[in-house]
């Protein structure tokens, strides 16, 4: 079946098209968005074992050659990364079945999910620089919706500012796009790695790839173009907050990552050394932060920001152990920000408050809550054999060969105040004085714990058998270490 | 004051059916002329919208008794469905096919299944600019 690595486009998109006609019926909606996700996810589980089996898997969208049609292709990095995407879209959309409340679920809200997914996996898996565009453009409309479906004051306030700078940032892909094609001639990411690698990258190449870095970090939030990411991400309620936080930035990380690995790695002294500077800034503002912060929302927001620059810091590395540690990072993160902002949200409706200092002995009436809490800070910190350990492993380890100490000291130290940031809320929050705690216990949590603690148990497994996950990470990064392995599957030539 | 506009509604009348053939003449010559879904359906749109200022909302709705939202999702399983239908061939996803046929009253014409994608397009065109203007219009 040649056509295997579109399903994971192409059902959600008819998902959400037939669950237009049913606005009004809940019980309908929730079977279907839950049916087609489970589908999607078990066709991406299934297109990663046939790029273990077969190499890199590519298509020509309506049987037109490789540089003059839209290929989609699908290496094991994009596969990963579909696949991580739908789980946690998953997860998200199951607890919202008992959080998101009527009046959102009457007005699309599981369509526009369905939207959301179609931009993130066409975002992972196209192979032209144009519909990167056009995916990046599905995924953002669909977020500016769920932004402000609702539409309490916060949220309008919010999304204003959200859609003025990604409307902002979508024109500067455009233009970045169009000084591309007038040099390079051609649209096809595969193709165009090819023509910059005949010119050998000169200086106004290395613009764009400047350009780029700005566009995508615009909308991957590193550092300085992050400003608008914490008043965002605050607005929205827990699960849509879950969704962005897992999969909006690490589309630009991915974006980041692609084009500096296909296109721009000819002359890494300039483009590779900023990232690098840029990250680790990301890094350090991101820690001081999180722990700047007693609002429990902030504090995982913060920690996203601090995410993305260990990931970035990976790309910047452009060594074995960087982009492999960078892929692992990135589908670490991915899952636990999801569990990290499901938990947030449970103890806020819980807690009523989002000030971890308003109430204490939690743990008393809800162990479950309180250990998965507690397991998933030990992963986002990275404590061996959690998650977060090995990517982080792997990066710092490649900042020393690098000889980057210093980076990679500071890589090492903002695992420290993530650990702290989150921990603080365990602390305060969980332990001490029970009489401190809630004035309801009676808030039923079992039905909206059972997502985020299937996550944990993925993001627990993912650690424990990352010998097993290395196997497919390593595919991933032999094709970013070797772009002729892309170019080769895309243009089918040598 | 009640204004008496028999002048734009009996010109509306007769405007808005030249306008819809436009846009559906439009529609059909995208593959050789310029044109094609997307302006044939905000052609349409504009005929409708001219109703709509001739009349109101609620005479619009009576006359033409579509769910403009339920035309988008229409629109969008069209062109899903075209793409899709290559599937059942395993050849690439949105590969399109075309023959010609003898038809009764138009003789030998080209038949191409990238209309069928065009109306998915026109319908969504033309539901989405509907939607957001009777919304708009309809709120207080």
């Amino acid at each position: 079946m040649i056509n295997l690595l579109i399903l994971p486009i192409i059902i959600p998109l008819l998902t959400a098209a037939i669950l237009l006609f049913f606005a009004k019926k809940i019980a309908i909606q929730r079977w279907i968005s839950t049916i087609s996700l489970m589908a999607t996810l078990v066709v991406s589980l299934f297109l990663i074992h046939k790029i273990d089996q077969n190499g890199i898997q590519t298509l020509d969208i309506g049987s037109w050659p490789a540089p003059f049609g839209i290929t989609l292709v699908s290496d094991m990095l994009s596969a990963l990364l579909v696949t991580t995407a739908t789980l946690v879209a998953l997860g998200c959309v199951l607890y919202s079945f008992y959080s998101i409340g009527k009046g959102r679920e009457n007005y699309y809200y599981y369509a526009i999910v369905q939207f959301l997914l179609v931009g993130v996996n066409g975002a992972f898996t196209t192979g032209d620089i144009f519909n990167m565009f056009v995916f990046f453009e599905v995924m953002l409309m669909a977020s500016y919706v769920l932004l402000v479906i609702g539409g309490t004051k916060i949220q309008l306030r919010e999304s204003i500012k959200y859609i003025l700078v990604n409307v902002t940032s979508s024109a500067l892909f455009v233009i970045t796009v169009g000084y591309l094609y007038s040099i390079v001639g051609t649209l096809n990411m595969a193709h165009i790695s090819e023509r910059i690698a005949e010119v050998n990258q000169p200086g106004i190449l290395t613009v764009i790839a400047i350009l780029f870095l700005i566009v995508f970090g615009l909308k991957g939030a590193i550092f300085p173009l992050f400003f608008w990411l914490p008043g965002s991400y605050y607005a929205p309620p827990a699960p849509i907050m879950a969704l962005f936080g897992a999969l909006l930035t690490k589309v630009g990380v991915y974006s980041i990552l692609r084009t500096y690995t296909l296109f721009f790695y000819h002359d890494t002294g300039f483009t590779h050394q900023l990232l690098a500077v840029l990250s680790i800034l990301t890094v350090i503002l991101g820690s001081i932060a999180a722990i700047a912060f007693k609002d429990m929302k902030k504090i995982v927001i913060y920690n996203i920001i601090v995410a993305i620059g260990v990931i970035t810091y990976g790309i910047a590395m452009m060594n074995a152990d960087g982009l492999s540690g960078a892929v692992f990072y990135v589908i670490h993160d991915m899952i636990i920000k999801a569990v990290l902002f499901l938990l947030v949200g449970i103890i806020i409706k819980i807690t009523g408050s989002v000030d971890y200092r308003k109430f204490t002995g939690l743990i008393n009436h809800y162990p479950l809550l309180g250990w998965t809490f507690f397991i998933a800070v030990l992963a986002l910190a990275g404590i061996p054999p959690l998650s977060g350990f090995v990517g982080k492993l792997l990066i710092a380890r490649s900042g020393f060969a690098t000889g980057d100490v210093f980076g990679a000291i500071v890589i090492l130290l903002s695992s420290l105040l993530v650990l702290y940031s989150l921990m603080r809320v365990f602390l305060n929050g969980f332990w001490g004085d029970p009489s401190g705690s809630s004035k309801k216990p009676e808030v039923a949590v079992g039905k909206l714990l059972v997502p985020a603690i299937g996550l944990t148990i993925v993001a627990i497994c993912f650690g424990i058998f990352s010998e097993g996950v290395y196997h497919y990470i390593s595919q991933a990064t032999e094709v970013l270490m070797n772009p002729d392995i892309y170019i080769q599957a895309v243009l089918g030539k040598s | 004051m009640k204004t008496n506009d028999l002048i734009l509604q009996t010109t509306t009348k007769i405007a808005v059916f030249i306008i819809l053939l436009f846009s559906l003449h439009i529609f059909f010559a995208g593959h050789y002329y310029p044109g094609g879904g997307f302006v044939g359906g905000l052609l349409t749109s504009g005929a409708l919208v001219l109703l709509l200022l001739a009349f109101d909302i609620k005479t619009v709705a009576n006359s033409l008794p579509f769910n403009f939202r339920i035309m988008i999702a229409i629109g969008l399983l069209f062109a899903i469905g075209t793409g899709a239908g290559a599937l059942f061939f395993n050849v690439p996803f949105l590969t399109h096919a075309f023959d010609y046929f003898n038809l009764p009253l138009l003789g030998k014409t080209s038949l191409h299944t990238a209309v069928l994608f065009d109306i998915g397009v026109y319908l969504c065109v033309v539901g989405a600019t509907m939607t957001i203007i009777q919304t708009i219009g309809g709120s207080e």
